[in-house]
């Protein structure tokens, strides 16, 4: 500790927490706030991989890496596809409903400040034994015994929505034209 | 290294967040993403949990896992329904789209 505490790794690995949770709070705000779609989606993938940052500080970069894929590699390249049927970017924008907005965020606001009061007021106690097994193994093992039924549900949503995508898309283009 | 309440504070920042953007919002595409948001705020709230509290640190992983899953398929169903709605109206106002049966 020559250097003191400052330069030291936790210090350092603390202030890029906070670099991480205001990169994500700030592409939140980018994501909901502007009129602008594009910027919107942009925001959002900022916001995205700030919650992938902050799943390595959580201690699992197995999420982290498929919330990468997951979110910012598919979701986010499927809304771009959608931003083209949005409004022209060169048309003038309609006016903001000031009442609305105000009452949007009032209510939100409340809702933030009901939950952070449970979670502050609440005595938050851990398990009495806690397993230290964070390793991939252990998800797989989980996936594969405990949760198989879930996991197999989940499959066979994911190619129902896939059908039914495909059918919704494909059917009414086939009605209007 | 930070406590559990910091987490949950950034996870209600960002549920809070996207649940404006709901109510406000009323580009349907601008409503999906403020969706998304609000589904990422509750994966942080899982995670934290899992990292703090739980007998098993490995099961608020798989749950996130599963939220990640069926957040894709909303997203697929919800992309295909606004690509629907728009060759029948010619836009993705919220505000348009008003009776059931086109």
């Amino acid at each position: 500790m020559t250097l003191g505490g400052i330069f030291s790794i936790e210090s350092a690995a603390q202030a890029m927490f906070w670099v991480v949770v205001g990169l994500t709070l700030a592409g939140a705000v980018i994501a909901v706030f502007p009129r602008i779609i594009l910027y919107n989606v942009l925001g959002l993938a900022l916001a995205l991989t700030g919650v992938a940052g902050i799943y390595l500080f959580l201690g699992s970069a197995f999420i982290a890496l498929m919330q990468l894929l997951i979110y910012v590699g598919a979701i986010c390249i499927a809304i771009v596809f959608a931003i083209m049927l949005s409004r022209p970017l060169h048309l003038d924008l309609p006016k903001r409903q000031l009442p609305k907005v105000a009452m949007a965020l009032g209510s939100s606001f409340l809702f933030l400040a009901a939950t952070l009061a449970v979670a502050v007021k609440t005595p938050w106690k851990e398990a009495a034994e806690r397993s230290t097994d964070w390793s991939v193994t252990a998800i797989g093992h989980l996936l594969l015994t405990r949760y198989g039924l879930v996991f197999e549900v989940i499959s066979l949503v994911l190619l129902v929505a896939i059908i039914g995508a495909i059918l919704t898309a494909g059917y009414s283009r086939r009605l209007t034209s | 290294m930070n406590s559990l309440v910091s987490y949950l504070f950034i996870a209600g920042v960002l549920f809070s967040l996207g649940l404006a953007g709901v109510l406000q919002r009323r580009n349907l595409i601008a409503m999906l993403i403020s969706i998304e948001l609000m589904l990422n705020g509750a994966n942080v709230n899982f995670m934290a949990f899992n990292r703090f509290l739980t007998p098993e640190p490995a099961v608020g992983q798989v749950i996130t896992l599963f939220v990640m899953g069926i957040a894709a398929a909303e997203a697929a169903i919800g992309l295909s329904i606004i690509l629907a709605l728009f060759r029948r109206l010619q836009s993705v106002n919220i505000e348009r789209a008003q009776q059931l049966k086109g």
